[in-house]
């Protein structure tokens, strides 16, 4: 039961950072823009976050653990959509190949944020920043101390919830707004949309940024609360901004989906650490090397499954991928 | 002014498409990226670590060519690059979004590998190597198949299914290393003592045989895309598949035979990359070079010989910059920023190949009057 317990409190936090990487990813997709600078632009969040938070609390006498928060919020925010802005500019106004540029930004975020990190860590191992770990770690007061409820529900830092609470203003944005609506129309025949009047390219670029800022968030998530507010150089947010990436396939592009989704995730991925404990058998390290690959069978099921059932509702946006050129209509 | 009046709602510029720039001006177009590419990057190493730029420069350029052991190992690293970006040519051309190259030069690798290991004292030296090619060919090939079959027949999303297969593969290796090494904390050298399936040297050069494979690809990839029938059928599919339909190409069978060829250069690029090259596997033996390729073979735009300048361009800027990092104690991170940089202006500099803009009251008047 414990370790049960345990499992489902390293799942929920896990599956929070590629939520906001897929509900980002969920955004840029429903334009048409298929970005696959997920993993680089959540390094940009996530080290944009931590620094700010870091140096605000090397630099003040007094830090404000609620200013922290903030600051490194904001930063996370306009460093990621400042990676989208790159992404956008360059595949809808100099209309350049979308894999290719998206995988450009993948190198890109990733070698600024190790490089700065490099500075931040000054020799070090690793650095810092507690206070700002301690303001996003912190646990609902009363209800966390209600047992087992407490423990697999309530025990998480707000950023967790928030997800849950924006995968849900995501669903009613996309299905019950006139700009939800558009957006979609853009992304499924940018032409008509634009016949209709709504202005593509604006969409494009919001939908690209805002997206963007979102997939920071998970990266910020990551360093200041998943990874205890700890910086090392360490190359496991590419992996997670890859699996964000399946987890939007296996939502089939559908907000409320990556909830629940999410969570599933979480608990394949540590499926070879807590599944051994909990059935009392002992398994060989080559086969927990195994297992890891669950996640990506599951998604690429999942992607066969929805491809092979033809259902109109499943399928990506039918603009994925593809840039819309007024001209060339 | 009547005239002027009626011209108010014309935009402030229009693009329109360029019909085939000449050579010329793509030359000069790239030229003018990657030069202003290395002044931002100049600005950005000013900036950020106040080293004069131009000494930067001078150390990078050292990283490639100031000894031929450097040399050798620029040449080794490009022959890698570009032995994916070849391999990547025939899908991306068929506009079949191969993504999993990292994945397909990995299992490839595996199975050298697993043949070396398992084979090396049994198998006379000739046998061991076809055995190593046939067997990295073939694991290539089946990570290229398995997503070209399901797009062939549910059009399944191949740039989506071709990525997720490379984690397939990641921890496929991570299982098979984890076995081959033991107790032992690293699967180190493989057949250090008897050097079985590792490739000879030739000329006094450890990479020749490397280099030599990889230059007959080239010129084989061009052949086949610009001469041979399937060329042909590949350039119809990527153009338009219903017109590839309509001509009778069975595109089902194009798609799949073509993947099966990508993934097996691949499969033969983790070949080289094992018997070659590190004499070990691990999962991070193909080092992201599955992921740069892609941007090489759509730069090049499925040109081969193009594909060996832009992957010399980024195998010299990886080099200069670790070159970099050890002569001022950077971090070999800035290669990964000043790559970025680079590849973001060469991106955006195809539309000014592609497109023109035409400015308000600068048109040309295109009808007769």
């Amino acid at each position: 039961m414990s370790s049960l317990i345990a499992w489902i409190m390293r799942a929920i936090p896990f599956g929070t950072i590629i939520m906001y990487g897929a509900m980002g990813e969920t955004i840029t997709e429903k334009s048409g823009n298929l970005n696959l600078g997920v993993p680089g632009i959540m390094y940009l969040g996530g080290f944009a976050g931590f620094a700010s938070a870091y140096f605000y609390e090397n630099n003040v006498a007094n830090p404000n653990p609620v200013l922290s928060v903030i600051i490194a919020l904001v930063c996370a925010l306009v460093a990621s959509a400042l990676g989208g802005l790159i992404y956008a500019f360059l595949t809808i106004s100099l209309r350049a190949n979308q894999n290719v540029t998206g995988l450009a930004l993948t190198t890109f975020g990733m070698g600024v944020a190790n490089f700065f990190g490099v500075f931040i860590l000054d020799g070090a191992t690793y650095s810092a920043a507690p206070i700002a770990n301690k303001a996003f770690a912190a646990k609902i007061p009363v209800l966390s101390q209600m047992g087992v409820l407490g423990q697999t529900v309530f025990s998480y830092g707000f950023l967790a919830y928030a997800a849950i609470v924006l995968a849900i203003v995501l669903h009613w944005f996309f299905n019950c707004t006139r700009a939800g609506l558009n957006l979609r129309a853009v992304g499924e025949n940018p032409a008509t949309a634009d016949a209709a009047g709504i202005n593509v390219t604006k969409y494009k670029y919001l939908a690209t940024c805002i997206g963007a800022a979102i997939c920071g968030v998970g990266g910020l998530y990551y360093v200041l609360d998943y990874n205890q507010g700890i910086w090392a150089t360490t190359g496991q947010i590419e992996a997670l901004g890859w699996l964000a990436l399946a987890l939007v396939i296996f939502t089939t592009w559908k907000p409320l989906n990556a909830i629940w989704g999410a969570y599933l995730f979480g608990i394949l991925y540590w499926l070879y650490q807590f599944l051994p404990s909990l059935l009392g058998i002992t398994v060989s390290s080559a086969m927990t090397d195994l297992v890891q690959m669950v996640p990506y069978v599951v998604t690429i099921l999942v992607l066969i499954a929805v491809s092979m059932r033809r259902k109109k509702e499943d399928q990506p946006p039918a603009h994925l991928g593809l840039a819309y050129f007024r001209e060339e209509r | 002014m009547a005239a002027q009046t009626t011209h108010m709602a014309e935009p402030l510029v229009r693009i329109a498409r360029r019909e085939a720039a000449p050579l010329s001006r793509k030359i000069a177009v790239r030229a003018a990226a990657i030069l202003l590419a290395l002044v931002v990057d100049a600005l950005f190493i000013f900036f950020v670590t106040g080293l004069n730029p131009i000494n930067v420069y001078v150390v990078m350029w050292g990283g490639t060519f100031s000894t031929t052991v450097r040399f050798s190992w620029a040449m080794r690293d490009l022959a890698t690059l570009l032995c994916i970006g070849i391999a990547l040519a025939p899908a991306f051309k068929m506009r079949f979004w191969n993504i999993g190259a990292e994945g397909q030069v990995l299992v490839g690798g595996l199975a050298t590998a697993l043949i070396m290991v398992y084979f090396g004292n049994s198998l006379p030296a000739p046998a061991l190597f076809v055995a190593m090619v046939v067997g990295s060919l073939a694991a290539g090939a089946l990570w290229g198949f398995v997503p070209a079959w399901f797009k062939s027949r549910w059009n399944t999303n191949e740039t989506l299914f071709t990525l997720m297969m490379n984690y397939v593969a990641t921890s496929i290796v991570a299982c098979a290393t984890n076995i081959m090494r033991g107790q032992a904390s690293s699967l180190g050298t493989l057949n250090k003592a008897t050097k079985a399936g590792w490739l000879p040297i030739l000329f006094g050069q450890r990479y020749t045989i490397n280099i030599i494979v990889v230059l007959a690809l080239t010129f084989a990839m061009y052949a086949y895309l610009k001469y041979s029938k399937h060329g042909y059928e590949i350039a119809v599919v990527g153009e338009s598949e219903n017109t590839a339909r309509y001509a009778g190409i069975n595109v089902r069978r194009v798609m799949v035979r073509t993947m099966i060829i990508s993934g097996a250069i691949c499969g033969l690029t983790g070949f080289l990359i094992v018997a070659g090259k590190d004499q070990t596997i691990s999962t991070t033996s193909a080092g992201g070079n599955g992921f740069t390729a892609i941007i090489v073979a759509w730069l090049a735009k499925f040109n081969t010989f193009y594909m060996a300048l832009i992957s010399f361009l980024l195998v010299f800027l990886e080099r200069g910059a670790s070159e970099i990092a050890s002569a001022y104690s950077l971090n070999e991170y800035a290669a990964d920023i000043i790559t970025g940089i680079i590849l973001f202006f060469i991106l955006g500099s195809e539309f000014f190949i592609n497109y023109r803009l035409i400015w308000r009251g600068h048109h040309k008047e295109v009808k007769g009057e």
